[in-house]
This record gives structure tokens, sequence and C-alpha cells, in this order.
């Protein structure tokens, strides 16, 4: 019957001492495990959490970045044909520009031209008059007998004016 | 490395197993050789109970014992003197004379003999001595010692563990790691499902120290010439009580409304089953103090039974299926041992859990 009989003497014993256990150990062992268990696991949590939303965010970043470089590649295609369009009118333009200041140069030098030669016309018909005149004035008063004189007179005359 | 180390603790183990087995070898001969006739139940129950001193081999005058203090709480106070002041007497022969009184040791218990009694007259039938009192004895037993030493030894393993988190927030390496496991262990798998997220936290200092005391003790007592610590009923009565008592501070009002007048039965039924209930409520720290008492001490029964065998039957052929046998289930008992400190928490936590539990009224 000593099996199953408690004794006091150690059931006392086991009491204090458990009591013991429990308040020591709880204020110098469990609390700081516990709490550093705790806090490891909040903290790897936390790693985990930041990692899960670095990863998305460069991921983000990645896609902001495509986006980026597509809309960099679209403006660089549109400024490359806007430049190609620009080149295109502004030598349009300024074939047409020099066109027209040609033909306008043209215009002008033909005018020149035409002015040149009524001037040239009316100076050379003044002249043909006046050699006319003069040779006539010279033929008249010469008066050479001679015919074969007087028309080697006139063309050498004409010579003269052709040399003028 | 880490097989090295696992393969160092194997030996370690086998080494302590078969210490074990010899030096019940060692207790058992020279028991025979005194007196003559073999009484296995007076071995078995000698290996298993409670004693003043701390024995380890040897017999009588020469063994190797440890002498632990006698401490006794009488009439005239409290007395305390050595155990070995008997001079390993239990038969209540030896008289030790203290603060004016004569004590001796019947069987293991002290008495105190009455004023002018010279000797011990003790009533075999009625269990009772006839001309002394049996003390209020809180003296520092085989088991009490363990016990302490327990203490001693969970105080050494957790600080060093807590000293660890002071350093470094790292887990810890090695030793500390297997405790470390075994904390988080006890929060996930006993405290948080058996009473609830809310509320474990308040319970764990006590799980945590019940779980560890009894996984330790149970091991302690596997090693040789260790004290029965956890198969002692003393022992379990006073942690199961404190089972009961967290369950009787924490029980709320919905814990006992299902305890006096369940709700949702037929009124008649009602009062039979407060009966039920209410015996419920202590039986299951019974269950608890009678589950680990007995699983302690039928292991240790068992092992010991068995190298009895061979004194029994008195050949020491009987060694070759005996020991191996003893081997086998001093393995078990290691088993045993984890599975006695898991389930006594694992139910303490449920009872526990079962008190605090917020029920959803519909």
């Amino acid at each position: 019957m000593d099996l199953i009989t408690p004794e006091y003497g150690l059931f006392v014993w086991q009491v204090v001492v458990m009591i013991i256990l429990i308040v020591l150990l709880t204020k110098f062992a469990w609390k700081p495990v516990m709490k550093a268990v705790g806090e490891r696991e909040a903290s790897i949590n936390d790693a985990l959490a930041s990692a899960e939303k670095a990863k998305e965010e460069m991921a983000n970043l990645k896609a902001d970045n495509e986006k980026m470089l597509q809309q960099a590649r679209t403006e660089r295609d549109e400024m490359l044909k806007e430049a190609q369009q620009m080149k295109k009118n502004i030598m349009a333009e300024a074939t047409e520009d020099a066109n027209q200041k040609a033909e306008q140069i043209l215009e002008k030098a033909q005018a020149a031209i035409q002015n040149e030669k009524k001037t040239a016309l009316a100076e050379i018909k003044s002249q043909v008059a006046e050699l006319s005149v003069q040779i006539a004035e010279t033929v008249v008063k010469k008066q050479l007998d001679d015919k074969k004189e007087q028309m080697d007179l006139v063309n050498k005359m004409l010579d003269d004016v052709k040399l003028n | 490395m880490a097989t090295h180390k696992s393969s160092k603790i194997t030996v370690a183990f086998m080494l302590m197993l078969v210490l074990n087995s010899f030096s019940s070898f060692a207790q058992l001969d020279t028991e025979e050789v005194i007196d003559e006739s073999f009484n296995p139940t007076e071995m078995i129950m000698h290996h298993i109970g409670d004693s003043h001193e701390w024995h380890f081999f040897g017999e009588g005058e020469d063994s190797f014992t440890l002498p632990l203090p006698v401490i006794l709480w009488t009439d005239k106070g409290m007395v305390s003197f050595m155990s070995s002041e008997f001079h390993h007497d239990t038969e209540g022969e030896h008289i030790v004379e203290a603060n004016g009184q004569k004590f001796v040791n019947y069987h293991g218990k002290i008495y105190v003999l009455n004023e002018g009694e010279s000797e011990l007259d003790y009533n075999e039938e009625a269990h009772a001595a006839l001309n002394a009192d049996h003390p209020f004895d809180i003296s520092i037993t085989k088991n009490v010692a363990s016990m302490l030493l327990t203490s001693v030894l969970m105080f050494i393993l957790f600080m060093g563990l807590a000293k660890h988190y002071k350093k470094s927030k790292k887990a810890p390496k090695g030793f500390k790691n297997i405790l470390e496991t075994l904390v988080i262990f006890v929060r996930d798998e006993i405290a948080k499902p058996q009473i609830g997220e809310k509320k474990y936290m308040k319970f764990m200092p006590f799980l945590l120290t019940v779980f560890f005391f009894i996984w330790i003790a149970n091991l302690m007592g596997l090693l040789p010439g260790a004290a029965n610590l956890t198969g002692n009923i003393s022992v379990t009565v006073a942690l199961g009580l404190f089972t009961l008592a967290l369950i009787l501070m924490n029980g709320n009002k919905d814990y006992w409304q299902h305890v006096f007048w369940m709700p949702g039965i037929p009124t008649p039924v009602k009062p039979i089953l407060a009966i039920v209930e209410i015996l419920g409520v202590f039986i299951k720290p019974i269950a608890l103090m009678i589950r680990l008492f007995a699983n302690i001490t039928a292991g240790h029964i068992i092992i010991l039974s068995l190298i009895g065998l061979i004194f029994i039957l008195e050949t020491a052929g009987v060694a070759a299926i005996s020991v191996p046998f003893a081997l086998f289930i001093t393995v078990l008992e290691l088993l045993v041992a984890f599975l006695q400190a898991f389930i006594f928490t694992l139910l303490s936590a449920l009872f526990i859990g079962m008190a605090v539990q917020e029920h959803e009224h519909h």
C-alpha cells in the first residue's frame, strides 16, 4: 500500500519546488525565451513580407521601365518621323523658294536683257543712222569719180562698223 | 559532424543502459548474499520506493550510500540530523537521539518513540507503531534530492538558453537548439491548439515547467541508481493538483454553467448530468496523476522483474534472454519518458482549454 499512499513530506516538497520552479523559470527563462522566439518569428515574417514586397516593387519597376522604354521608343520613332517630315517640308519649301527665286531672277534677267536689247537696238539704230549719215557725208564729200573706189570705201567703212 | 555527434550520443545511451543493468545486478547480488532467500517484491519495492538515503550499491556498512538530511516536524519543534546516523538500519533497531527525542527508521518510515520507551513496538497486523508517533516528515529523501537535482538541471539548461538570446537574436546551435525546438513544440503543438491563440500565453509558464520537469525527471529515473521520482504518487498528485488549481481558478462562467446546469438538454436530466460533470472536474486531474505514476512505475517494475528473473530461477543463463529484454524495455522507456511528459502537458492544456473556452451562443 505504500506505493499508492501519498507521503505528505514529498508532496509538500513537490508543491514548493514546483512553485519556485514556475516563478523563477518564468522570470529568468520562459519570458526571455518566449520573447526572443516570438521576436525572431516576427522578424522572419517581416523579412519575408518585405522580400515579397521588394519582389513586387522590382516587378513593378521592371514593368515601369519597360513601359518607359516603349514610350521612349515610340517617342523616338515619332520624333524621327516628324524630323523626316520636317526635312521633307523644308526641302520642298526650299526647292520651291529656290525655284521661285530662280524664276524671279530669270524674269528679272530676261527683263534686263530685253531692256539692254532694246537699248542696244536703239543705240545700234542711232549708230547705224549716224554711220549712214557719216558714210553718206564722206561719200558726198569726196565725191569720188571712181565707182570702184567708192565701193571699197563703203566696204571699208562697214568693216570699221563691224569692228566697233 | 551531426552524424558523428548523434553516434556519440547513441554510444552514451547504450553505455548507460548497460550500466543500468549492471548496477541492478550488483545490488541483487549483494542482497542475495545477505539474506539468502531472494524476495523479488521487496527488491522491486525498494527500487521504486522512496528512502532517506541515496543508495547506489553495496550493502550495510560497506555500501556506497549518499546520506541525506532527515528533517522532522515533531511536537517539540523541528528536528534535523543526517540519515547516516541510522547506520543503514531500516528495521527500527538503531535509535537516534536528537533534541531529547528517540527516533527509529522502520521500513523507510521514521518514528519518534514515546517518552520512556527504548524500543519500537510495531504491530504488523495493524500496520501501526504501538508506542511511537509518525512525525510530519519533510526530509530531503532520495526523491526530494532527485527533484532538487532536476530543478537545478532545469535552471542550468534554460537560463543558459535565455542567456543566449541576450547575446544574439539568431537561433541557438547544438543542444540549445533542441531545447528551443521543444519550447516551440510545447507552444505550437500543445498550448496553442488546446487553449487557443488568445489565452495560451498565460499558461505557458506552467505547461513548459511541467513538461520539462516530467521529461527530465523521467530520463533521470532511467539512470542507474536514480530515484523513481515521476513514478511516485505524491509527486504526481502534486502535479495533478496544479492542473486542477489552474482549472478551478481560470474556469469561466460558461464552463461552470456547463458543469452545474448544462444548457440545451431537458431539465430533469440536468441534475444527473451535473453530478457527472462535477465528478469529471476532479476525475480529470486524478486520471493525470494515476497515468503518469502508473506508466513510469510500471516501466521500472518490468525492467526490475526481468532482471529479477535471473535470481528467481537462480541460473545465469536466463540473463541471455532477460538482459536483452530489459535493454529493449529501457529503450522503450526513453520513448515513454517523452511521451508521458507530452501526454501530461497535452491533457493539462486540454482541460485548461476547456475551462477557459469561449462558447459561441446560438
